[in-house]
């Protein structure tokens, strides 16, 4: 073995009930470097993590630590983290209620007379925590903390039990600009005393801002392995897709979208208290409306209020014109009103249940218990859209929860779709999805406006909605802040916008 | 070999082979245990009896898999609510005394006023665990308490007595029908029950409530209805299954009916192969489990286990059937199957 190689793994095989997950895949990590693992939704990333961490089995291969001389295999987490292999995940795995120092020392808590040693645990969270320069204290509750700062503390976790490979699976999906900023430099430390980072991400500029090499999977084989300075971003697109670059700044041409000016939705100082202040939104027919602010800006709760996902208590809604209350999800669907929440798992998915009736439930819901779907109904149903959205499952009696995740995703577009909305919301539908299936939903979305639905767009990524939007909400803390149409729409123009003027207050 | 996968697989299987292992036991032991005869113009024998005494166990447990899928707890109130519901009705046939040879009011009233009880007990714990969000073991714990005292109340303390041979047909034998009525009681509630979530959505709501409640929420289901009907639906049967045990012994015994039930009820969910943290759910199932929980009973009675030690041989059995079933020990067994595969595919 190489002496700078610290892992590596040798025809690495897997398959699940149906499908073959990693197929005869090698994966080499050398000492302080970080590695993007790439690859679309079910190509393998996940499986490959969770094989190397114990999570799963696998069927054929080797994986080999530096220093020791025979293969391991990590039958769980703690064994894998034994071995200096640790993960931090997307959803942080800490516990929100105890304090921060508590949750860096958990299992390992330093002792006193067989009493938990309370002091030196703090003193010595609030020297890691220093040392690192994560702005937290270690007696604070971890729910406190911003979820940029859990995964900063998970992270601290991992660094203080010497683990030598650190995985990070999709840590930034849900971090702002610098947030994201702040976790690089913590990554870029952790490089420089020689850890191998495992970097897995959808987002293609934070693979060029810190990584050294990438390895691509696609349908769970190996594609290949490059430094990030060979391969062009273009290239590296073309690899995880497996086919030539379909330029996506394109698919907005050809879609001018129906302007005549006819309001679906008007909401008049609508306001939920604690989440989002009133405000004043007009949604006309055939339009994609975006909304765009930080993290936590309200942009969420905005929608979430006019679905009556939480209850306003404040302000009036206007449903084509008629004054409407809508006091649950099942008013606001009867209205004609369609919501594909932020949160896929918590929020979205059923997860024990099959495809097939993860997408009718909406609808079925609609109609009401008394008035049931046929199966023959509901096959239909569910085979037209695993058709239309292309969803790759197995079978439409598959349960959701084995589908990757933009799939999943797709399943649940495909539940709103089936009743025929007039105004969709799409909270963060791309988040955590790939490329190629984040372009479909894109051009869906314009599709679904040049037949006159209505489009509320909300995503973490400014240019998708550029591509996408006609017009867009800016939101900061809590308040509607600014709408921008026509020229003003531009990376530019919403970044000024969402960072405000003269009563920028500076925190985040 | 295809076949044998597919048997297997199915979410049945296991809990069937525990039934027909207790069965299997039951034949060695005794001789007799599926013999049938008739005396007096009814069935008689070992079977009749596991089937006769497993009516209120399969009624109570069909109510059981309803609020354990929807809600991811259980309602142990069910015996105490039993014994509610057997007051009431012996109360009202008796008109107030405590024992009397001919009912003083009509059967159908006595029984409808019952079960409304029991359906009112039911909503009182499906308000505190789906409105309140209170946890489902500590809610019902109230009536599981407060309910024998409850059912004391309705009859001042005393045992009442019906000695009325009309009060007697439910839970014993229709005239000029060999099959004792409990049987028939049993076959119509499960029937109701797979009619309704049949030709409703009810079954799809439950599981989905059951599985995710804020998802189910934002699809336009009322995660709170749906639970609060369970327990509704699970204190009416309590009071049907109620109704069958005071029937059966001709009084409102207290302190005696339905005793230890909801724990058999439980049971047979989980021995059918039911998730009880909630979620899909197998009223198949869970009616399969309290049969193998009766045959078990009847056996051990049939062998001469007395009564108090009773608990603990059905403790080993239940702890075998549930580590069979437990995902743990599935894994197990699969990656030995893997294994095995993998070590032929190699050799070829």
């Amino acid at each position: 073995m190489d002496g700078n190689v610290v892992l590596t793994m040798r025809d690495i095989s897997k398959t699940f009930p149906g499908v073959k997950a990693l197929q005869h895949v090698d994966f080499t990590l050398r000492k302080g470097e970080i590695h993007a693992l790439m690859g679309e939704n079910g190509a393998g990333k996940s499986t490959l993590i969770k094989v190397l961490t114990g999570v799963h089995e696998f069927e054929t291969g080797e994986i080999k630590m530096e220093g020791e001389s025979a293969a391991i295999i990590n039958k769980s987490p703690q064994d894998a983290q034994n071995h200096g292999i640790s993960t931090v995940y997307q959803e942080v795995n800490l516990c929100p209620n105890l304090t921060v120092a508590e949750n860096l020392f958990i299992g390992r808590e330093p002792r006193k007379a067989g009493f938990i040693d309370w002091r030196t645990m703090n003193k010595k969270s609030t020297e890691l925590l220093n040392d690192l320069g994560i702005d937290a204290t270690a007696t604070q509750k971890l729910e406190e903390c911003s979820l940029a700062k859990q995964q900063m503390i998970a992270i601290a976790r991992a660094v203080d039990m010497k683990c030598r490979v650190l995985i990070l699976d999709e840590p930034t999906s849900s971090l702002d600009d610098e947030e994201v900023e702040k976790l690089f430099v913590l990554m870029n430390r952790l490089k420089s005393e020689g850890v191998g980072i495992i970097f897995v991400t959808h987002f293609l500029e934070q693979v060029y801002a810190v990584c050294d090499r990438i390895t691509v999977l696609r349908n769970g084989e190996l594609v290949g392995e490059y430094t990030t300075r060979d391969l062009p971003r273009v290239m590296l697109v073309a690899k995880m897709m497996g086919k030539d670059f379909d330029d996506l700044a394109d698919i907005k041409s050809g879609h001018t979208g129906v302007q005549e000016k006819a309001a679906i939705i008007e909401a008049e100082q609508l306001g939920h208290k604690g989440t989002i202040r009133p405000f004043d939104l007009t949604i006309n027919k055939g339009e994609v409306i975006g909304l765009s602010g930080l993290l936590g800006s309200g942009r969420s709760e905005l929608v979430r209020a006019i679905y009556g996902a939480d209850k306003p208590d404040a302000g009036v809604l206007k449903v084509n014109g008629k004054e409407v209350k809508i006091n649950a999800p099942i008013d606001a669907m009867k209205l004609g009103m369609a919501y594909l929440p932020e949160d896929r798992k918590k929020e979205g998915i059923i997860a024990d249940l099959s495809v097939r009736e993860n997408i009718i439930l909406a609808l079925q819901a609609k109609r009401g218990m008394f008035h049931p779907m046929s199966k023959k109904e509901m096959e239909d149903a569910a085979d037209k859209y695993i058709e239309m959205l292309q969803i790759k499952t197995a079978s439409r009696e598959t349960p959701i929860k084995s589908l990757s995740g933009g799939n999943q995703q797709k399943c649940i577009i495909g539940r709103w779709l089936l009743t025929e909305p007039e105004y969709l919301i799409l909270d963060e539908p791309t988040r955590g999805i790939d490329i190629g299936t984040k372009t479909e939903i894109q051009k869906l979305v314009l599709d679904l406006a040049d037949k006159g639905m209505s489009v509320t767009f909300i995503s973490s990524e400014v240019e998708e909605m550029l591509r996408t939007c006609s017009r867009m909400i800016i939101l900061r803390d809590g308040y509607k802040v600014g709408e921008l149409t026509g020229d003003e729409l531009s990376q530019e123009g919403v970044m000024k916008a969402i960072a405000g003027g003269d009563n920028k207050n500076g925190e985040d | 070999m295809e076949k044998i996968k597919k048997i297997t697989s199915m979410q049945l299987f296991l809990p069937i082979v525990c039934l027909v292992a207790v069965l299997l036991i039951n034949v060695i032991t005794t001789p007799g245990f599926f013999k049938i005869s008739i005396n007096n113009g009814v069935l008689y024998g070992y079977i009749v009896d596991v089937v006769n005494r497993a009516s209120e166990l399969v009624i109570l447990a069909v109510g059981m898999t309803l609020v354990t899928a929807a809600s991811g707890g259980q309602d142990i109130s069910v015996g105490a609510v039993m014994a509610v519901a057997g007051a009431v009705i012996c109360q009202i046939l008796s008109g107030g005394e405590v024992s009397v040879n001919q009912i003083a009011n009509p059967i159908i009233l006595a029984v409808i006023a019952g079960v409304i009880v029991a359906g009112i007990c039911g909503a009182f714990n499906g308000f505190l665990v789906a409105k309140l969000n209170i946890q489902p073991m500590v809610a019902t714990l109230i009536l599981y308490t407060a309910g024998r005292g409850i059912a004391q109340l309705i009859t001042k303390g005393q045992i009442t007595y019906i000695r009325d041979e009309s009060y007697q047909v439910i839970g014993g034998f229709i005239k000029g029908c060999p099959v004792p009525t409990p049987i028939f009681v049993a076959i119509i509630v499960v029937v109701i029950t797979m009619v309704i979530l049949k030709k409703t959505a009810l079954g799809l709501y439950i599981e989905s409530v059951g599985i995710n409640g804020d998802a189910s929420r934002l699809v336009g289901l009322n995660s709170t209805m749906i639970k609060f009907l369970t327990y509704v639906i699970c204190g009416v049967l309590a009071g049907v299954a109620g109704w069958v045990a005071s029937s059966r012994i001709y009084s409102a015994d207290a302190n005696n009916i339905g005793l230890n039930l909801e724990m058999d009820a439980i049971l047979a969910v989980a021995l059918g192969g039911n998730n009880l943290g909630g979620g899909k759910f197998s009223l198949a199932g869970s009616i399969i489990g309290a049969f193998t929980i009766q045959a078990l009973t009847t056996t051990l009675y049939a062998m001469n286990v007395s009564g108090d030690q009773l608990p603990v041989y059905k403790a080993i059995v239940v702890v075998v059937i549930v580590v069979l079933q437990s995902p743990v020990f599935k894994k197990f067994m699969a990656t030995q199957k893997a294994r095995k595969a993998a070590a032929q595919g190699g050799g070829q």
